[in-house]
C-alpha cells in the first residue's frame, strides 16, 4: 500500500462527510425517521439536476437553496399525501421520493450529453476525484496545503449542523423525545421538524459529489445507529456517532485501496468501502456494546441476580 | 358587570366561572367525521381532585389532549383560568399515558425531568445548574430520587410513571391534567400517586386525572365527571357517582357494574 498526499484528502472529505451526516442522522434514527433521511437524499435530485443543467456548476448556493426547499417540500408532501389520500405514512413517503428521484434520474439522463454530471454519480458518487478541484491554496510554515473544493464545503456544512444541534439542543431533545411536551411548552414541534429536514437536505446536496446520493444514507443512519447502541446518553451518542464516521472513512479508504489488491484487482470505490467498513463497525457493536450488545446480554442472561426484581403489578 | 358581559367570548352567553381552572364550553371532538366527544359543557373548580371515568373509548385521553390543544377540535371553546390554552401553557402540566413515548430514548431520568423546566428557560439557552437541581428535588419529591442517573429504560412501569409525575412538578403548574398515572404501576408507586395528589390539592392545585379503577374513586377523588362522548353526569362524588350514572355512562357491562356497586357499597 502506497498512500499519496491525495489520499489524506480523500479520508479528510470522507471523514467530513461522514461527519457532517453523522449529527442529523442521530434525530432521524431517534425519531424512528431512518426513512425519512433515505427518501430526502434521493428527492433533492431533480433539485441538483436543475441546478447543474442552469448554473452548470456544483455546490453553489443557488443548489442549497434549492436543497433545502426539495427537503420540506418532501417532508410536506409526504405529510399532505398521508393526511389527504388516506395512505400509510410509509407508503406516503415512498410515492414522494421515488417520484422526485426517477424525475431527476430522466433530467441526469438527458442532461448527460451537455452537462458534466454522471449518473454513475448518484449511485457512489466521486470520493477519488474531490481532491483534484482545489479552491484554495493556503500557505503554511513552507507547505502548500490545497484545499479541495468539497472539503471546504463539507467542513462548512457540518459545522452549521453542529451549530444548529448545539444551539437547540434541548429543543430537539424534547421534541424528539416527547414532541407533544415540546408543543405544550412552547417549543413548536413542526419548526423543529422542518429544520431537521432542511438540515438533511443541505447535508446529502453537499454529499452527494462526495458519496453519491444512496451511499449518503449510509452515513446518515449507520453512524448514529451504532453510537446508539454504545451509550444512554443523547450528548455521547452525538460524539460518538461523529467518532465512528470518522473511523468508518479511514477504514474504508485503506480497505479500498487494500483489499481488491490482495484477490489481483485494481483499488475500488472508496465511497462504496466506507459503506461496508460502517457497516462492520455497526456489527462489532452489535455484538459488543457494553450494555445492548448480545454478549453484555447473554452474560446478564447467566447473572440473573443483575436483574432488578420486576414490580408487582396490582 | 355589564362591560365584562360585553367581552365574554363565550359563544352562547352561557354562564361560565370567570377563571375557573377548566372550563370548557360546546366542544366537540371528531376523528374522520365521527365524534369521540360530542357538546362537552362543564366547569372545573378550583382545588380539587377531579376523575374522568368512562368505557374504553368514550373520549377521556382525547379530552385531555383537546384541553392542550394537542388534537384537533371541531367546535367549542376551552378556557385555562378565564383565558386560551396556548396564553396559560406555564399554568398547565400534562402527564401523558406511558407508552406515549420511545422508553429506549438515551436520556437519563433528570434528564426528562428538566425537560420541565424547558418552558422557563427559553429558547437556545442551555440547561443550567439549577434547573438540574429542580429536576432532582422534583425527582426526591415522588421518591426515586437515587434513580436520577438511570437510563429511563431501566426503571419499573411505576418508577417511569413517577418520572412524568415529577417532570410534571417541575413545571411548577397550577391545573395538572393526568391521563391514567395509575395504569400498570405497582402498589407503591400507587400510594405515591394519591399522597403526591392530596399534597397538590392542599396547595390549591387542581387535578383532572382519567381514571380506571372505579373501586378507588370515592377514596381518591372530590369529583367526578362521568364520560361516554357526552357529559353523563360531573358533580361531587358524593353525588353523581351512583348507580344509575354509571349504568348510564358504561351501558350495560354487568362485571363493570359489580365492581362499582361493590365500591358503592364499601363508601356507605
Amino acid at each position: 500500500m502506497t498512500w499519496y498526499p491525495l489520499d489524506t484528502w480523500i479520508v479528510v472529505v470522507g471523514a467530513l462527510c461522514a461527519m457532517a451526516c453523522a449529527l442529523p442522522g442521530c434525530y432521524l434514527v431517534l425519531r424512528q425517521m431512518s426513512l425519512m433521511g433515505d427518501a430526502i437524499s434521493h428527492a433533492v435530485l431533480p433539485g441538483l439536476a436543475l441546478a447543474f443543467i442552469f448554473t452548470g456548476s456544483r455546490a453553489s448556493v443557488e443548489m442549497f437553496v434549492g436543497a433545502a426547499a426539495t427537503g420540506v417540500l418532501t417532508a410536506l408532501l409526504t405529510q399532505w399525501i398521508h393526511r389527504w389520500g388516506h395512505v400509510e405514512r410509509g407508503a406516503s413517503l415512498g410515492i414522494v421520493f421515488t417520484t422526485l428521484f426517477a424525475l431527476g434520474l430522466l433530467l441526469i439522463v438527458q442532461a448527460a450529453d451537455y452537462v458534466d454530471l454522471d449518473p454513475h454519480c448518484v449511485l457512489h458518487g466521486a470520493l477519488e476525484l474531490t481532491p483534484l478541484d482545489v479552491v484554495w491554496d493556503l500557505a503554511w510554515g513552507g507547505t502548500i496545503l490545497e484545499i479541495p473544493r468539497a472539503a471546504l464545503v463539507l467542513a462548512g456544512v457540518a459545522l452549521f449542523n453542529a451549530l444548529c444541534i448545539g444551539l437547540f439542543y434541548k429543543e430537539f431533545k424534547v421534541t424528539a423525545f416527547d414532541p407533544q411536551l415540546a408543543t405544550a411548552l412552547g417549543i413548536h414541534a413542526g419548526a423543529m421538524h422542518y429544520l431537521l429536514m432542511i438540515m438533511v437536505a443541505v447535508t446529502t446536496v453537499a454529499a452527494f459529489e462526495a458519496v453519491g446520493s444512496i451511499i449518503v444514507i449510509a452515513m446518515l443512519i449507520v453512524p448514529a445507529a451504532t453510537a446508539y447502541l454504545l451509550t444512554d446518553r443523547l450528548g455521547v451518542m452525538l460524539g460518538l456517532s461523529v467518532g465512528v464516521g470518522v473511523w468508518g472513512a479511514v477504514l474504508g479508504h485503506v480497505m479500498a485501496i487494500t483489499v481488491p489488491t490482495w484477490f489481483g484487482f485494481r483499488d475500488t470505490s472508496t465511497a462504496g468501502m466506507i459503506a461496508v467498513a460502517l457497516g462492520l463497525i455497526f456489527m462489532v457493536a452489535v455484538v459488543c456494546a457494553p450494555r445492548h450488545g448480545l454478549w453484555a446480554r447473554r452474560r446478564l442472561r447467566k447473572a440473573p441476580h443483575h436483574v432488578e426484581k420486576p414490580a408487582i403489578r396490582v | 358587570m355589564k362591560a365584562t358581559r360585553l367581552f365574554d367570548p363565550l359563544p352562547r352567553g352561557q354562564e361560565h366561572a370567570a377563571d375557573a381552572p377548566l372550563s370548557i364550553h360546546d366542544l366537540t371532538v371528531a376523528y374522520h367525521r365521527k365524534p369521540v366527544l360530542w357538546d362537552i359543557d362543564l366547569d372545573v373548580p378550583e382545588g380539587n381532585l377531579v376523575g374522568v371515568i368512562g368505557p374504553n373509548g368514550a373520549g377521556k385521553s382525547t379530552l385531555l389532549k383537546a384541553c392542550i390543544d394537542s388534537i384537533p377540535r371541531a367546535s367549542g371553546d376551552i378556557r385555562v383560568y378565564g383565558r386560551p390554552y396556548r396564553q396559560q401553557r406555564q399554568r398547565v402540566a400534562y402527564v401523558p399515558q406511558r407508552e406515549s413515548v420511545d422508553w429506549d430514548f438515551p436520556v437519563s431520568a433528570r434528564d426528562v425531568v428538566a425537560m420541565g423546566t424547558y418552558g422557563r428557560i427559553g429558547w437556545c439557552r442551555p440547561v443550567g445548574r439549577a434547573q438540574r437541581q429542580e429536576a432532582h428535588e422534583a425527582l426526591e419529591h415522588v421518591g426515586i430520587g437515587h434513580l436520577a442517573d438511570r437510563q429511563i429504560s431501566q426503571l419499573s412501569g411505576g418508577q417511569q410513571q413517577r418520572v412524568f409525575l415529577a417532570r410534571a412538578l417541575a413545571q411548577k403548574a397550577s391545573l395538572y391534567l393526568m391521563d391514567e398515572p395509575f395504569a400498570a404501576v405497582d402498589a407503591a408507586t400507587e400510594r405515591a400517586i394519591v399522597d403526591l395528589l392530596k399534597e397538590l390539592k392542599q396547595q390549591g392545585k387542581t387535578c383532572v386525572v382519567v381514571h380506571h379503577d372505579l373501586a378507588t374513586v370515592p377514596s381518591y377523588f372530590d369529583r367526578l365527571i362521568l364520560l361516554n362522548m357526552r357529559v353523563v353526569a360531573t358533580g361531587p362524588v358524593a353525588e353523581v357517582f351512583t348507580n344509575e350514572n354509571l349504568k348510564k355512562t358504561y351501558g350495560g357491562k354487568l362485571t363493570l357494574l359489580t365492581e362499582a356497586g361493590q365500591a358503592l357499597v364499601n363508601t356507605e
